[in-house]
């Protein structure tokens, strides 16, 4: 590695259901800016910059160069990166390897979306094979409930073990003014939300947001002289898997097991549940933030509703996850990975405000697109 | 930067229509060939760098169709990103994956079937929704525009431009991978229908299918191989303003940007002298003249004098597109890659018939755009 790296600023927009009050680019800018506010640095300290986002939701091609005026990148270096619901993840991994390249100092990451501009399953559906996966995988549901249905039956989950992780995920979103969705519901309330894909209710699943978030990532010496306390990227990890939805083995999460055992081998974590000090798991829907912590090695697979409904991953429990409300508070796809990054980061730095964890050492970010493919980022409180 | 070098490559032959193979399979033919000609297996392969566009490929996380066939799902699954711009772009994230120190081999491939969408529409969506998409705005209408400032601010004229389209049709000649190859005349170019004046059928590049792929490797790894490596000497890409009403499209000072940069990195300070050969981005003919002005081969406005002193013929002292170029062949995205592989067979010496010589080729330039009317421009400089 040319040099070490970490996250020194992060800003986002107000997440909302329906920004009609900007376009796009303006949208973009509103993160940018509030990145650079963050990380106290000017448009002329950055080196290169990096964007992403799924084309399909806002109908623009190539826009890495349309969004030019959102971003600033105006003669500088600019990538546009786009891996699905991965894609925030994707990004924030390549901001890291820029500047670990040594090629770059400081480069500022953009993911945005504008989902109300959108028909959301009819920009999802085109991801399918269209001969042999399209007719049943049809858009981010089904491949979901299919996911579901293996994992209740296998372990005998029931769907009020799900609504239980939305109450969590609901209850910590009420604390970040930044969260789309901020009223706290019962188990009660999702159990009677309205069926979308049997088991998958609609308070189970992430809403469609309109946002987006940037993250400026910076080399060793910028980043001691420029951050009281930089969020230090440790590690990442990313596994892909099969083009299919039906070649998929939905027992297990097989791409999040393979990521961790990466980054676990690489930092020496034995016990991530003792080892790790809160995750921001990218959880589109309830079930995965079972299923997902089993693969993430925080308990024996089906085991995860126990530590769910004792607490263990609330606010104020031996390991908090999402924080910020996660996934199913906010969702504005391109932006979601990022906003997992971004939150971590602030979890390490201590400047979480009302959802900050205390004594956060170790952070776990993750991005989860695609055909069920796998994105993490470990930031930690010392350089590794 | 001699720390990546190109230790694998292999492109598709170009076609206007290749029925006979998916996307998949396309992507498939040229990671398989690329891992022979390194000598490598898909084992060796510790990441992947799938290049494609959603709106070419008319399907959402458009790489999620060529996971399998680029060996994302092997012994357990790979790390996977996407770039969205043109394969220079996706090699130089490839490369920074390894100057990061993270990875060691890296596959860059890059696929599109130009046969299989309307790339009038495709490339009218690349324009803002407001403000200039509704004009009707596409690639030959807005290439029409830079050219005829290009005339009108310099003096050149449509036939320095035919030259161009002459020169390069004739080198495709001895380019089996070529689509389209032929004796012009200049009066021939002149004579061909218009299509958005000053732009006539044989100024413009030909709708194709393909896939290229190369394999990237650290210094280690490259030495350890038994074939002769070609280093990465210097590389950068730069965007410039998106409105084309905000840029004088007589230049490219991003070009310029990333001409220095790359040149500076590969300590290149006189190119006209010090590089053998040049395969640029000529996706109109005028281009090539532009292109060559930025980068620094001739004073700008002197590209007319360029071409007619007969200089980057096959047989000049600056080859230029000794392969027939873009003009020849343009898979969107992966005709960048190409011209990164014709440099890398003419630094080897086996580019077959149109080898450069008998002076060996000791060091090339391989250049690729993105966005309307070459917004953003990626120069790699490669060495052998």
């Amino acid at each position: 590695m040319a040099q070490r790296v970490a996250i020194i600023g992060f800003g986002q927009t107000r997440h909302r259901s329906r920004r009609d009050d900007v376009n796009g680019v303006e949208l973009i800018q509103e993160a940018v800016r509030a990145a650079l506010e963050d990380a106290d640095l000017t448009l002329d300290q950055i080196d290169a910059m990096i964007i992403g986002n799924m084309d399909h939701f806002e109908g623009v091609n190539y826009v890495d160069t349309w969004s030019v005026d959102g971003t600033g990148a105006y003669m500088k270096p600019l990538l546009k990166l786009t891996t699905g619901g991965t894609t925030g993840t994707t990004l924030g991994i390549a901001g890291y390897h820029f500047v670990a390249s040594g090629l770059f100092d400081t480069v500022l990451v953009v993911g945005w979306e504008k989902n109300s501009e959108s028909d959301t399953t009819g920009a999802i559906i085109t991801c399918s094979d269209p001969i042999f996966d399209r007719f049943s995988f049809s858009g981010a549901l089904p491949g979901l409930a299919v996911e579901a249905s293996a994992y209740m039956k296998a372990y005998g989950i029931t769907q009020e073990d799900a609504a239980r992780v939305t109450v969590r995920d609901r209850r910590h979103g009420a604390n970040n003014p930044y969260a789309h969705l901020r009223t706290p519901v019962t188990v009660e309330e999702v159990m009677n939300s309205p069926m979308l894909s049997w088991p998958v209710k609609l308070l189970d699943i992430c809403p469609r947001t309109d946002g987006a978030a940037a993250v400026i990532f910076a080399g060793e010496r910028k980043a001691r002289r420029l951050a009281p306390q930089p969020a230090w990227v440790i590690a990442t990890s990313v596994r892909h898997d099969y083009a299919y939805f039906h070649d998929i083995d939905y027992t297990r999460m097989h791409t999040i097991e393979g990521a961790a055992k990466e980054l676990y081998q690489y930092v020496g974590i034995k016990e991530p549940l003792k080892e790790l000090d809160v995750i921001e798991l990218y959880q589109p829907y309830s079930f995965a933030g079972l299923k997902w912590i089993e693969a993430l090695g925080l308990c024996p697979p089906g085991e995860s509703p126990r530590l769910l409904w004792d607490g263990v991953t609330d606010m104020g429990g031996e390991l908090p996850i999402n924080p910020s409300g996660g996934v199913i508070c906010t969702n504005c796809i391109g932006a979601t990975g990022l906003l997992r990054i971004g939150e971590a980061a602030l979890q390490v730095m201590g400047r979480a405000e009302g959802r900050q964890v205390p004594n956060v050492n170790l952070a776990l970010a993750t991005g989860f697109g695609g055909a069920f493919w796998s994105d993490m980022m470990l930031l930690g409180r010392r350089p590794w | 930067m001699t720390n990546v070098a190109i230790v694998g490559a292999a492109q598709t032959p170009y076609r206007r229509r290749r029925d006979d193979a998916s996307l998949a399979e396309l992507v498939h033919e040229v990671t398989v060939a690329a891992l022979a000609d390194a000598g490598l297996e898909m084992g060796d392969i510790d990441n992947i760098v799938t290049v494609s566009n959603d709106f070419w490929d008319g399907r959402t996380i458009s790489s999620m169709a060529v996971m399998d066939a680029s060996g994302s799902s092997y012994a357990g699954g790979k790390n996977v990103s996407t770039v969205e711009g043109d394969g220079t772009f996706g090699l130089f994230y490839g490369a920074m994956r390894i100057l990061s120190g993270v990875y060691r081999t890296t596959l860059v491939v890059a696929h599109s079937k130009g046969s299989e969408g309307d790339p009038m529409m495709i490339t009218n969506s690349m324009f803002d929704y407001i403000y200039t998409r509704p004009l009707g705005l596409e690639f030959i209408s807005s290439c029409a525009l830079q050219a005829r400032r290009y005339m009108d601010k310099y003096g050149l004229t449509e036939a320095d431009f035919a030259l161009v389209s002459v020169k390069n049709r004739r080198n495709a000649l001895r380019n089996p991978y070529a689509q389209l190859a032929g004796e012009l005349t200049v009066e021939e170019v002149l004579a061909s229908p218009v299509l958005a004046d000053p732009l006539k059928r044989h100024d413009l590049s030909p709708i194709s299918d393909g896939a290229a792929a190369v394999i990237l490797a650290d210094s280690p790894v490259a030495l350890r191989l038994g074939r002769k490596p070609v280093w990465l000497k210097g590389g950068a890409f730069c965007s410039e303003d998106h409105f084309l009403g905000d840029r004088d499209l007589a230049e490219a000072p991003a070009l310029r940007e990333a001409s220095r940069r790359a040149f500076e990195m590969a300590g290149v300070t006189d190119p006209f002298r010090e590089i053998d050969v040049v395969e640029l981005y000529d996706a109109c003919s005028y281009m090539e003249l532009l292109w060559l002005e930025e980068m620094g081969f001739c004073p700008r406005g002197e590209g007319g004098t360029l071409i007619r002193s007969g200089e980057t013929a096959p047989e000049g002292s600056l080859p230029v597109n000794p392969s027939g170029g873009v003009l020849s062949a343009h898979a969107v995205l992966v005709a960048g890659l190409a011209r990164v592989i014709e440099v890398v067979l003419q630094l080897r010496g086996e580019a077959g018939p149109r080898q450069l010589g008998p002076k060996p080729v000791e060091l090339g330039l391989a250049h690729g755009i993105n966005g309307p009317c070459g917004q953003s421009h990626c120069v790699l400089v490669l060495g052998a």
